[in-house]
């Protein structure tokens, strides 16, 4: 039974969209940021990959084409940004500042707690491409010698963050700007901040997403440059 | 037709984000290219929106789908990170509020800034 499944090129594409659609069914009903559908999605597929007693490994085979899809997913986030560009152009340079100073002190704050913590060097740069979407943050960890599973989760936790305590943050600090709230959404949270942005308004998703971008490649030039020597 | 003719606009910025991704000797991704790629390309007036956003809002909207494989991965390294659990999620609390604090206040500062200046003139 369970190598009928596991040979069955379509059963882990079918596990993972079912486990994420009882995640989205979930969400809808109780409404809690942090009944994300990717977590409980991500927590079914576990659960369900334990009972049975399938790998991981063979998991992740089966799933190559969903991983193929990421490339071209996350290059159509250009397509949104382009079409909001001119709404956001006078505000470009406090946009570009704004994230660079929120990614040196989350590098820089990361980077000093994980010392303090004694976290070992491995882990740390696991931690550190956190606020970067995964398709980058991913690959940037292997460049630097961390572990790409250990950065993916820590990167879906530090967006559901954003993405739950977002708005609570926007009143707290009274960040009401919605280029302001884009760039904080975009540059701490990645792609599940920059879908909480998007539900506040149209311009702050658009700065969100065009922050996470800026946010992405900055990260990569700055720890790859500077990795070597932490 | 239409979504043939977007996936192969598609398609072909992966392909050429993953080929400059090869040639140019930097640790940044094939995607990153890509959007930069996409991006020139709309900027240019090369492509036009129309001629991507359908099959480009499809893609989009099945990117959480796609972290799922991503985070499941962590059954295999469960064992490192158990032991550092605690300092591991306060440390990503912190430094999450904070980033999402200093971003905020600076691009507020500077946009209040220069609405004030142009209230001036």
């Amino acid at each position: 039974m369970i190598e009928l499944l596991s040979a069955n090129q379509y059963f882990f594409i079918l596990l993972t969209l079912v486990s994420f659609a009882i995640g989205s069914l979930i969400q809808k009903k109780w409404k809690y940021a942090i009944l994300n559908p990717l977590l409980i999605g991500a927590v079914l597929v576990v659960l369900t990959l334990s009972l049975l007693g399938i790998p991981n490994s063979t998991y992740q085979a089966g799933c190559y084409l969903l991983n193929y899809l990421l490339t071209p997913a996350t290059i159509c986030l250009a397509i949104s940004f382009y079409e909001q560009f001119q709404a956001m152009k006078k505000h470009i340079g406090a946009i570009l500042v704004s994230l660079g100073m929120g990614t040196i002190c989350c590098l820089g704050s990361l980077y000093l707690m994980c010392r303090m913590a004694g976290l070992d060097r491995v882990l740390t740069l696991s931690l550190l491409p956190k606020s970067i979407t995964t398709a980058i943050g991913v690959a940037l960890s292997e460049e630097i010698g961390g572990i790409a599973a250990i950065t993916s989760a820590s990167i879906v936790v530090t967006g559901i963050l954003a993405n739950i305590a977002g708005p609570t943050l926007c009143k707290l600090l009274k960040i009401h700007d919605p280029i302001a709230q884009g760039v904080s959404f975009g540059t701490a949270g990645h792609v599940i901040g920059t879908s909480r942005a998007a539900e506040m308004s149209e311009l702050a998703g658009a700065v969100s997403s065009f922050a996470l971008t800026c946010t992405g490649i900055f990260t990569c030039i700055v720890l790859s440059l500077t990795a070597q020597f932490l | 037709m239409k979504f043939l003719h977007q996936f192969l606009l598609i398609m072909l910025f992966s392909f050429l984000g993953e080929l400059l991704h090869s040639l140019i000797p930097l640790p940044i991704p094939a995607s990153i290219y890509g959007m930069v790629l996409v991006f020139a390309a709309l900027s240019l007036k090369i492509i036009k929106p129309q001629a991507v956003r359908d099959a480009g809002s499809f893609l989009v909207s099945i990117l959480p789908v796609l972290f799922v494989a991503p985070i499941v991965s962590l059954m295999d390294c469960w064992d490192i990170i158990r032991p550092h659990l605690v300092p591991i999620l306060v440390i990503l609390i912190v430094s999450t509020f904070l980033c999402f604090a200093v971003c905020g206040w600076t691009a507020q500062f500077f946009i209040k800034k220069k609405q004030e200046g142009k209230n001036n003139d």
